[in-house]
């Protein structure tokens, strides 16, 4: 039962943040990881920043609705 | 035995659906609980998702769970990430769910709730959620790209350009309209001025901390930023009652509409992480927070309908939005049940995180169907209200005059019950000085809201706090949708005349960027003051050109999601976007012609300049002009309007005309010459074949 609450609770805040653009810094870190051995991998602050940018800088287009 | 079972469950279900159903359409004169519109809807919902989407997802479009999908191929832990579908279901409904199907149906209610929910399910089942579907599946199957290069491939580069143009012109009209719903919020109310204001220097001090202080902690950020809002509601109704304060923060429209529209051009130029970013998170958290609340609240209290299910305006003569049931009633709900700016979201940042192409169905009818729950909650919380506070609110000054009496004398003619009394009570349970002819949805939302809240939580007492905390809810997503599509507009006004003009494409040029931004504010500041100065409300004429707008780009994307279904020679099922794409031209075009050619002047354009070109001529001058000059104003704005709702029906008529060459030419061809991107397997089935 407590598994479900943890999986539950850990689906529910990463579906919150990914609604202000920022997905898992866990899952990026694993992915340079494996994809990329070897390539510098921003830090939490730098992926942060980065996430930032894409979502409301001149990458990001209309990202809500009215 | 078990598939017996199953069956009889569902029969089951469909019979309780069916029986809501019965029970709200054979109501007779007497008010029903708002829990059979619920029911209704739920089952309504439940069944189309199981038989209609699943039919779509296995019969037509075929799905194939093994195909790869852009979030693998370009994995790059940002932009493009594997994620989960119900992680991905929250992102996706955060980003369709807006103003637009809050406001909609509450301005529909002025023809009873029956007319609105009906479309809401209808639209949403048949039309709305099939299109955000296919939408997400052909952007899915090609690259994640957005809709403009969509319809560029499928049907050619000048449709591209043209959908791209008509695009543009929505954001205006949109950001305008929205601009337009928080002037008329917080005019003349202190205490909602003063905490929408509060709203910026808590942002900027979220701002700041998540930058310098503690990077990276939204959810401790979000939650100091939740307290800080909450004590600048109740520090309201202290402003309020002090009479220098009070005097400080009231402001009239005219006044609300240029501080918005400096605050538009400011806002938008500021470093994201400042003022954007951190408004972001509060008004998405309070967004989502809100809506679950909303939704909890109307089960447990379960209010009454009191307005009638069919009002005596279905002819057209309502005082709120003028012109027939047909198509305006259509063009008025909009959002709730199809809403073409969902194409722009499911074409956007979804399809590049979606794990596996059969979550399509999941989250894109899915997120559709919980879109139109929440117009029906807003359908709900309008039609609780008595009838008579309803039109008090929502009719413009010009018919139910500026004061109790005069607004008791119109309304009671129309058969509704209003006292003076019930107007100076209501407005003092919220905390307001008058709610005669607050128009624009929002402050009927924020009474019903608070009606149903209250109930739920601190009895009447708190009725004035949740109010203010509806006002605030929607002001802070409006304006942060104002300072995001400033910025988006700017950028694409970039791209658009960069195409042009070389120079104006750098983004990062500050000149170029200034002078994007200045036509951007000055588009949407045009129809907001326009709409702000019009004594009929301004969302009389705003909210349809609106919703024609929205309802443009919905055909745009059934257009090209009935090409691409031609492309793919699916032609014995192209009825599942043919037919959509039908009603909603049908509806928008007529709409629109109306708006321009009516004999009517409180619905055609060129009736109502020629009705003020009359009076020029006997030299009169009509309310709300005060001279000559600004009669030609009038003029001038309706002739601008008219321009603009051409417009709309030429994109309309063009992008259908290309349509059809784009099918014509597929129905020659017997192999499918659809552009999706080559089959391969996902990464997954990959390694099993191994």
């Amino acid at each position: 039962m407590n598994n479900v609450i943890n999986h539950v609770w850990k689906q529910l805040t990463q579906s919150l943040r990914l609604m202000v653009g920022v997905p898992e810094y866990s899952t990026y870190i694993e992915h340079m990881r494996s994809a990329h051995p070897g390539q510098a991998i921003m830090s939490q602050e730098a992926f942060f920043r980065e996430r930032l940018e894409a979502r409301y800088g001149s990458k990001g287009r209309m990202n809500r609705c009215c | 035995m078990n598939q017996l079972i199953k069956w009889a469950g569902w029969l089951l279900f469909s019979l309780l659906g069916a029986a809501a159903i019965g029970v709200i359409a054979l109501n007779r004169g007497e008010s029903i609980s708002a829990i059979w519109v619920v029911i209704a809807a739920v089952c309504v919902y439940v069944i189309a998702f199981r038989f209609y989407s699943q039919f779509i997802a296995n019969r037509v479009l075929k799905l194939d769970a093994t195909r790869m999908t852009p979030a693998y191929k370009y994995n790059d832990g940002l932009d493009h990430v594997p994620t989960n579908k119900y992680v991905l279901f929250g992102h996706h409904f955060a980003a369709i769910a807006g103003a637009g199907p809050l406001v909609g149906p509450i301005l529909a209610a002025q023809m009873g709730y029956l007319p609105s929910m009906l479309w809401l399910l209808a639209g949403v089942v048949f039309a709305g959620a099939v299109q955000d579907f296919i939408i997400l599946f052909i952007s899915t199957r090609r690259h994640a790209r957005s809709l403009g290069d969509l319809i560029k491939s499928e049907l050619g580069y000048v449709p591209g350009m043209i959908a791209l143009f008509g695009t543009f012109f929505i954001m205006l009209i949109l950001l305008a309209v929205l601009s337009l719903i928080v002037v008329k919020a917080l005019a003349e109310s202190p205490w909602g001025t003063f905490t929408v204001a509060a709203t910026i220097p808590i942002a900027m001090f979220m701002g700041i901390y998540s930058r310098y202080l503690r990077p990276c902690a939204i959810a401790e950020v979000s939650l100091i930023g939740f307290v800080l809002l909450v004590l600048s509601i109740v520090a309201g109704q202290y402003v309020q009652e002090n009479p220098v304060w009070a005097a400080f923060f009231t402001a009239t429209g005219e006044q609300l509409t240029w501080v918005l529209i400096g605050y538009g051009f400011i806002a938008s130029v500021l470093p994201v992480w400042l003022l954007l970013a951190p408004r972001d998170y509060l008004s998405t958290f309070l967004k989502i927070g809100t809506i679950v609340g909303l939704a909890i609240g109307i089960i447990i209290i379960s209010p009454e309908l009191k307005m009638p299910a069919l009002t005596q305006f279905v002819d057209g003569s309502g005082p709120v939005w003028s012109g027939d049931l047909f198509p305006f009633l259509f063009v008025t709900v909009a959002c709730g049940a199809i809403s073409g700016f969902h194409s722009l979201i499911a074409s956007g940042t979804t399809p590049k995180m979606i794990q596996n192409e059969a979550d399509a169905r999941f989250i894109g009818y899915g997120a559709m169907l919980m879109e139109s729950f929440v117009a029906i909650m807003a359908l709900v919380a309008a039609s609780a209200l008595e009838p008579g506070i309803y039109f008090t609110m929502n009719s413009p000054a010009a018919i139910i005059g500026t004061t109790a009496e005069s607004a008791v004398q119109t309304i009671s003619q129309w058969g509704f019950h209003i006292t003076p009394e019930m107007i100076a009570q209501t407005a003092q349970n919220v905390g307001e000085h008058s709610i005669i002819s607050r128009t624009g949805g929002a402050p009927t939302l924020a009474v019903g809201m608070a009606q149903i809240l209250s109930d739920v939580v601190g009895d009447g007492a708190m009725m004035a706090f949740w109010y203010h905390f509806a006002i605030l809810f929607e002001a802070l997503f409006i304006l942060t949708a104002v300072d995001a599509g400033t910025r988006a507009g700017r950028f694409m006004l970039q791209d658009l005349l960069g195409t042009f003009i070389p120079a104006m494409k750098q983004t990062d040029s500050l000149v170029a960027s200034l002078i994007a931004t200045g036509i951007c504010v000055s588009g949407w500041g045009y129809f907001l003051y326009q709409g702000v100065i019009d004594p009929l409300g301004g969302i009389n004429t705003l909210w349809p050109l609106f919703g024609i707008a929205n309802q443009m780009l919905a055909g745009i994307a059934l257009v090209l999601c009935t090409c691409v279904l031609f492309r793919m020679k699916l032609d014995r099922f192209a009825w599942i976007t043919v037919i959509p794409a039908i009603w909603v031209y049908t509806c928008t075009l007529t709409a629109a012609w109306q708006k321009i050619f009516h004999d009517n002047p409180r619905i055609g354009f060129l009736a109502h300049a020629g009705k003020y070109q009359d009076a020029v001529m006997q030299g009169t001058v009509l309310a709300p002009a005060k001279s000559v000059a600004q009669m030609q104003q009038v003029i001038f704005n309706d002739y601008i309007n008219t321009v603009l709702t051409t417009l709309f029906m030429v994109v309309l008529v063009s992008m259908l005309a290309f349509g059809i060459r784009t099918i014509l030419q597929a129905r020659i061809v017997r192999h499918p010459t659809t552009s999706e991107a080559p089959f391969e397997l996902l990464p997954v089935y990959v390694a099993s074949e191994k």
